[in-house]
């Protein structure tokens, strides 16, 4: 191995790994506090992409500025699919819930290819090959803007889940449904407001991966157990958590790349992950059960 | 006793019935096999990660059943239909050999597909055990061919001719330049055609006085290739040989260019996008003189560039899916033809004796030697001002080779 480019790799797998924590940042809320496995996030993910593309295709739209349309948009999506799709036809039973998303990432997906044809899409920024120069090693613009906007979003919702009443109507309907239902919470409303939060932070994850990766409909799939690995690593629910462990699954990804081979190097994220799950199962961030 | 009958002829009635939907329901191939006309099944990976891939060659195929339905279908059969079957490999072999048996059971005479060398072997495996015809497409894998099947047929070149051809196109265009270019890096995804195609380049480029100073091979898809880029920067290689598929390609040319890598070539061997005009079109700076040794058409043929023509009108990019796929599909048809039968024998005899030549390939007329036809060749193309130009062999070139390329 080269170790004149290990800092480079390093800073990059930061970067990268930042990336990942916006995705992982929607699912550790509709997982790790909902406790709602929803296997069509990476499809919700891919949609979310599709509307940054055409908002650029067909309007000129800096992905950045999407950052106004796509979340809130994504939001209300994912509040409709929660309260009048997944609520209703899975009857509150986890493992109907487990069916309904899965069906539902095959649905968006067979839509996705049949509307968007399978062609893989880019945005062409003005920045897209611009870098900033940190200790050496030239970091994409675009990675960098999604690592301080990953700080800022995982800041954000963990204001709002201890500092507001919304989240303190979430983290009571994550412990205890009937108790938060007596004390006057519209449990179906907020339900279907934390999935909107969930894949509204997807959309924001769209807008900056957007400058430095592609679109198809099959995007989300390489995204979505990275997220799930990110969201038990980090701890269920800990917004720092994912923040954490997207950026050491970065790391684990760069370096075990360079160490062991770009193809065997992901196996150094599946053993750090059956390490916490043997030493600290509930995560780096979480608390014991 | 008329009860009993009532009962008994309503359980019947509702048996078959419920036999009829189930069916219809389960094999909605085998509705379609009842209409007349020659049925020919395409195995293509349209979802997964091959999708683009797999979509340009179902284009490609339904393109070429159309033009021969509209030229009066197959006369010897007494103008014949052809019917395209589809179906959707999703990406992996053991789901591609599973629906070419579904297709075959469904009433296909012979199989088109399958894009992806392993999907590939596994369809033609699978056609094997009933001795269907087999046409491959695209798949480059030697494998392909050598397994002794007589069923299977390749109209494309295999990876080997086209490393051996790219290595010593590279020699040609390295030495008339004054052998600039002493090193060479390669990258590959790690699936049947890249590793098979990197140990080819790999074994043959010290013979022409390129040393091989690393192979990197990473998976399908790859989500990042700053460490790869970071691996060539650090390496400085004169020349960088990927072997790719399109959107890792993509993900490659952008990152390189990210880490300002600068090389005498970039000389991709079966490069997902350097051959393509989607790439060009969206990539024009990060495309411009990348060259490539891969499936190309023959740009003097008039029928290629009707082809051309007709697939861009249909918002196609024109692709080598696209003309393989078409080709495979034609040559299939041409044995039928030929055979005036759809009998596996028949057919397998007329695919193994011959000699089509309306290609609009640089290949010359078909000549197979157990399943591989012999003319078929890559050409060396390079993106020269904004548009894909063939660059050898001379006889097909349309513009002359820039190396080293300009800082």
């Amino acid at each position: 191995m080269d170790f004149s480019i290990l800092m480079p790799s390093i800073l990059n797998g930061i970067t990268t790994g930042a990336l990942y924590a916006l995705v992982a940042l929607g699912l550790t809320l509709i997982y790790g506090v909902l406790h709602i496995i929803n296997f069509a996030h990476g499809a919700l993910l891919m949609l979310a992409l599709y509307g940054v593309y055409y908002l650029n295709r067909l309007f000129g739209l800096d992905p950045y500025w999407s950052l106004l349309i796509v979340p809130p948009a994504m939001f209300v999506l994912g509040y409709a699919l929660q309260r009048f799709v997944i609520a209703r036809a899975s009857h509150g039973r986890d493992e109907n819930i487990l069916l309904v998303t899965l069906g539902l990432a095959i649905v968006i997906e067979n839509l996705a290819l049949f509307f968007f044809r399978s062609d893989t899409q880019v945005v062409n920024t003005p920045y897209a090959f611009d870098v900033v120069e940190v200790m050496g090693a030239f970091l994409p613009y675009p990675k960098v803007v999604a690592f301080f906007a990953a700080l800022a979003t995982a800041t954000a919702l963990w204001a709002l889940m201890t500092r507001t009443d919304l989240g303190r109507a979430i983290r009571a309907l994550a412990k205890e449904r009937k108790g938060a239902r007596l004390v006057g919470i519209d449990v179906e409303h907020i339900f279907a407001v934390s999935f909107g939060i969930g894949v509204g932070v997807l959309g924001i994850a769209a807008c900056l991966l957007m400058p430095s990766y592609y679109v198809s409909p099959q995007v989300g799939n390489g995204f979505v157990l990275i997220a799930f690995t990110i969201v038990v690593l980090g701890g269920m629910g800990s917004f720092a958590g994912a923040l954490i462990g997207g950026i050491v699954i970065g790391v684990v990804e760069a370096v075990g790349g360079l160490m062991l081979g770009e193809s065997l190097g992901q196996i150094g994220i599946f053993l750090i992950f059956i390490l916490i799950l043997l030493f600290r199962p509930q995560g780096i961030m979480g608390h014991q059960a | 006793m008329t009860h009993r009958k009532i009962d008994r002829i309503s359980r019947r009635a509702f048996l078959g019935t419920t036999a009829a939907v189930t069916g219809a329901l389960a094999a909605p191939g085998l509705l379609r096999a009842e209409a007349a006309g020659v049925k020919v099944g395409l195995v293509h990976p349209v979802t997964g990660w091959g999708a683009y891939s797999g979509n340009q060659c179902r284009q490609g195929a339904l393109m070429a059943i159309a033009d021969i339905n509209a030229a009066g279908g197959i006369k010897s059969l007494g103008g014949a239909k052809l019917e395209g079957l589809l179906a959707d490999s999703q990406s992996k072999p053991d789901v591609g050999a599973s629906e070419t048996a579904r297709l075959i059971e469904g009433g296909a005479m012979g199989i088109v597909g399958g894009y992806a060398s392993s999907i590939s072997l596994a369809t033609t495996q699978e056609a094997a055990k009933t001795n269907t015809p087999h046409v491959v497409d695209v798949g480059v894998s030697y494998k392909i061919v050598k397994r002794g099947l007589p069923n299977v047929f390749r109209f494309g070149p295999g990876y080997t001719k086209i490393a051996q051809f790219a290595v010593d196109n590279l020699a040609t265009i390295n030495a008339a330049a004054g052998n600039p270019a002493k090193t060479a890096m390669i990258i590959h995804e790690d699936s049947a055609f890249g590793t098979g195609t990197a140990k080819v380049l790999s074994g043959k480029l010290p013979e022409k006085g390129i040393e091989v100073i690393e192979i990197i091979p990473h998976g399908t898809p790859t989500r990042d290739f700053t460490n790869i880029a970071l691996q060539i920067k650090s390496k400085k290689p004169d020349i960088i040989i990927p072997a790719d598929y399109y959107n890792e390609y993509v993900l490659l040319a952008r990152t390189m260019r990210q880490q300002r890598i600068e090389a005498k070539a970039i000389y991709s061997v079966l490069g997902g996008a350097a051959s393509s005009y989607k790439f060009v079109k969206e990539f024009p700076d990060a495309a411009e003189y990348i060259m490539d040794c891969n499936h190309w058409f023959n740009p003097l043929d008039e029928g290629a560039q009707k082809r051309r023509a007709a697939a861009e009108a249909k918002g196609l990019f024109y692709t080598y899916e696209i003309y393989l796929t078409y080709n495979a599909v034609m040559l299939l048809a041409d044995a039928v033809e030929r055979a005036g039968s759809t009998d596996n024998e028949a057919v397998i005899a007329a695919l193994a004796s011959s000699t089509w030549s309306k290609h609009g390939m640089p290949y010359g007329p078909t000549r197979m030697v157990n399943g591989q036809n012999q003319g078929a060749q890559p050409v060396n193309t390079q993106v020269l001002n904004g548009d894909i130009e063939v660059i050898l062999p001379a006889e097909f070139a349309s513009a002359k080779v820039v190396f080293p390329r300009p800082s």
